[in-house]
């Protein structure tokens, strides 16, 4: 037997990654400016990470309930009722899971039978195709554009909804666009998905990220609660992406369900981390405001950084990503993103990562200092001439 | 507090037109108010933030915190000896504060030597001041919301989705 026959079809099918071999490139590159990156550049505040300490001092290093410990699930549930309007109960409609990335893989291995279609934003976060793929399901990629910000539309779920389909994935604010939706946006969707019977996979991870309105969570919606599993965690509003913590939210026989896989696959998320949760909800609250002003002042300076040198870039409502277009360049947007690494020693991620159809884009993300934006900004408009 | 002040409290060096930017405000609209705020004396001056320690020359600034016991006067309470007292050039701190003592006051001078005599010669004698007790300040870990402690380099990846 051939080592590459020992590896599963479903696996060696899945998209290989151009991309893997430029991400390798700037690993082992020193001296980037990296907007290449996905999570905050503040360190998580010391409270949080004080808390996990003092646990570990304490000796708290078991097992936990599958499930999660009871007084963050408790917490979480109240924060949810405080801040989104939203009503789960801590024992039955709530599961504490490893990120959101655990969350989501979860989500459709419980609810999907083969050959289940599910409908993805294009672009949308790397992880969506591949882990409905590996739960026997068929992604099916509903492509948007930057001629109405990379938004879905209610009229597009309702067309390919016709064909039969049993879930939607849906993130907001959105990686790698930064895309959000406002309440009405949100309210058109939800009709859709109620006339379809619809079962929404909300990844709402970027919520607290929202810069021009308030955020709306989608189950808080009339009617929404049973059809969503709402799906969010500590990484990016609290700067805790090395915690790997996260939870899922939606009907008790679907967190049921999820909880069946979790308690084999994972057994339950960290205690240290789980612990350090319940710091962040007690109070870290005041460093995501101060942490969010900061982004939200980056993301001017960017959008309007990158149209001054000819980048066409959308003023996304969220997140810490915007998705400027380089098809003035003429460059396919890994070539783009290789010959600016090469040349300037800036880092992003070439748009094709997210979607075939988004070889126009790139992503850059504002997590990273005012100083390293402006001096990226100044080699990024060297490099193309301006 | 008033996004222009928390932007120049962090960078003082913005220029207006980078305020503007990262504002989302006119340039205009930035000048003004940083006029009126230096006018007001909200703004009360732009400096760079040093590190003593970092400074190798002969003499290095000796620092000491003193908790000044006070008699206060009729009528001015406790603010005409407080001016007395930070009108020193050595004084480079003065705060009026509740609890054992009154006055708190950072003296800096280039040796021991110069601030026990500062101490002795000057703020004690001082008719209204009923006693002091000093101490010498060792090292500055952190000051006013700034760590003492080298750049210390980012942990995250450099590239991630």
């Amino acid at each position: 037997m051939t080592l590459r026959m020992q590896i599963s079809k479903k696996v060696e099918q899945l998209a290989p990654s151009g991309i893997r071999a430029f991400f390798d490139l700037v690993l082992g590159m020193k001296d980037v400016i990296s907007l290449g990156v996905g999570e905050p550049d503040f360190v998580t505040p010391w409270p949080i990470r004080e808390k996990a300490i003092y646990s570990l001092e304490k000796g708290y290093t078991s097992y936990t309930s599958n499930k999660g410990m009871p007084e963050l699930r408790r917490q979480i549930t109240h924060f949810l009722k405080h801040h989104h309007h939203l009503d789960y109960d801590p024992e039955e409609e709530i599961l504490i899971t490893v990120g959101v990335s655990e969350g989501l893989d979860l989500a459709v291995r419980a609810i999907l039978n083969p050959g289940d279609k599910v409908l993805i934003p294009e672009p949308c976060y790397v992880s969506y195709g591949p882990v409905v793929e590996l739960a026997g399901g068929e992604a099916v990629y509903l492509k948007t554009d930057v001629s109405n910000g990379f938004k879905l539309t209610a009229k597009q779920i309702d067309q390919a909804a016709r064909k039969g389909v049993k879930a939607l994935m849906i993130n907001y604010p959105a990686n790698p666009t930064g895309t959000s939706y406002c309440k009405a946006e949100l309210q058109e969707i939800a009709k859709v998905v109620l006339k379809h019977d619809l079962l929404v996979l909300s990844d709402e991870i970027y919520d607290e990220l929202t810069y021009d309105f308030e955020h709306t969570a989608l189950p808080s919606l009339p009617g929404m609660k049973n059809h969503v599993i709402y799906l969010n965690g500590f990484s990016k509003a609290y700067a805790m992406t090395g915690f790997r913590l996260g939870y899922a939210c939606g009907p008790e026989k679907i967190i049921s369900a999820m909880t069946k896989i979790h308690q084999y696959t994972m057994l339950c998320a960290s205690i240290t981390a789980q612990i350090a949760a319940q710091e962040a909800l007690k109070t870290g609250f005041k460093d995501v405001q101060i942490m969010k002003r900061e982004y939200a002042r980056r993301r001017r300076f960017i959008v309007e950084g990158l149209n001054s040198i000819g980048l066409a870039c959308h003023n996304p409502e969220g997140a810490f990503y915007v998705f400027p277009s380089i098809t003035n360049t003429g460059q396919k947007s890994l070539d783009f993103a290789k010959n600016l690494l090469q040349k300037k020693k800036v880092a992003l991620v070439p748009g094709v990562a997210f979607g075939k159809s988004l070889d126009g884009h790139v992503r850059i993300s504002y997590a990273s200092s005012y100083e390293n934006l402006k001096e990226a900004l100044s080699r990024m408009a060297g490099f193309l001439g301006r | 507090m008033n996004e222009i002040l928390e932007v120049l409290a962090n960078d003082a060096r913005l220029s207006p037109q980078e305020i503007a930017k990262l504002t989302g405000k006119k340039v205009a609209e930035v000048e003004r108010e940083i006029k009126k705020y230096e006018k007001d004396g909200t703004i009360v001056k732009y400096k760079a933030v040093i590190n003593q320690d970092m400074i190798r020359e002969d003499k290095q600034l000796v620092r000491a915190l003193i908790e000044v016991g006070i008699t206060p006067q009729k009528d001015v309470g406790f603010d005409a000896i407080a001016e007395r007292i930070y009108s020193f050039p050595e004084v480079a701190s003065c705060y009026l504060v509740s609890g054992a003592y009154d006055l708190l006051v950072v003296v800096e001078g280039d040796s021991l030597q110069t601030v026990a005599n500062f101490i002795a010669s000057k703020l004690a004698p001082l008719e209204a001041v009923q006693r002091t007790t000093t101490h010498f300040l060792l090292k500055k870990y952190k000051e006013d919301g700034q760590v003492f402690k080298k750049n210390q380099q980012g942990k995250r990846l450099n590239i991630s989705y």
